[in-house]
């Protein structure tokens, strides 16, 4: 068992199974991609959030540096992709919670829902900055 | 069949992984809590806009808006634990880095806990 044709480093060239690349690339792929780094994006953002909280209870002239810091335009750069990577870790969760009752597995609509996630979290990315400028 | 498992096995029913369906459902629970309560921090936040220190304070000084902020860091450093516990268990295969690691992911999300619920209560109690 421990060594068959396949593994045995003599072994003629055979064809191999289709591999990742020669499918066209599926969005559930993308999403699934998408689920995983922005998750670890805002495990990474957490500091920031310690760091803006302990520097209100800190002194105002440290939490003024911080309110300086994120409202510079790199500062609300970096705000705008954590709220885009919040709003599709959040909506790639509910995604999970269908497909966890045994809902939207078929191909189809396991595309739909992938699409759905990124243009929701497109959206609500936006309509929250949309906000923030206008208040 | 014949049933492989010996009878302990069977009755703690936790299988190779040693702990069953409990990451699983620990990472279930927590996203669950956190669909509402990541939208009431993004409107928090929203709402802070331009503020000084006692606006935060004032903000935080009532239970309403403090005990939901502070059920979201909870919710959300055990949620992201779990997660990035997957993903240093994908790509990681050396037992020891592993190990090491594992134990930096838990240190680092206690840390960050700490930290951050600290702040809030100070900000809370107006310390």
């Amino acid at each position: 068992m421990s060594e068959t044709t396949a593994t045995r480093p003599a072994a003629r060239a055979r064809p191999l199974s289709p591999h990742l690349t020669v499918y066209r690339w599926p969005i559930t792929m993308t999403m699934s991609i998408l689920h995983r780094i922005t998750g670890g994006a805002l495990y990474v953002g957490t500091l920031l959030i310690a760091w803006w909280l302990i520097a209100a209870a800190t002194s105002p002239a440290h939490f003024a540096f911080v309110q300086w810091l994120i409202t510079s335009w790199l500062g609300l750069l970096v705000l705008f992709g954590y709220t885009f990577a919040l709003f599709l870790h959040l909506l790639g969760g509910i995604r999970h919670f269908i497909w966890d009752v045994g809902a939207g597995l078929d191909k189809h609509t396991a595309s739909k829902l992938g699409w759905a996630t990124l243009i929701g979290a497109a959206i609500l990315t936006v309509a929250v900055w949309v906000v923030y400028f206008l208040i | 069949m014949r049933d492989m498992r010996t009878p302990l096995g069977k009755v703690r029913g936790l299988g190779s992984a040693k702990d069953g369906t409990e990451h699983f459902w620990h990472i279930r629970l927590t996203a669950v809590a956190l669909v509402p309560l990541s939208l009431f921090v993004i409107g928090w936040v929203l709402s802070l806009r331009g503020v000084s220190v006692d606006g935060v304070r004032a903000s935080l000084a009532q239970p309403l808006v403090a005990l939901p902020v502070a059920l979201f860091l909870v919710a959300a450093l055990f949620h992201m634990r779990l997660g990035m516990q997957i993903i240093i268990e994908d790509y990681v295969h050396g037992e020891g880095s592993k190990v090491v690691l594992l134990m930096l992911n838990t240190f680092f999300t206690i840390a960050i806990g700490v930290v951050s619920l600290f702040a809030l209560l100070k900000l809370s109690f107006g310390g």
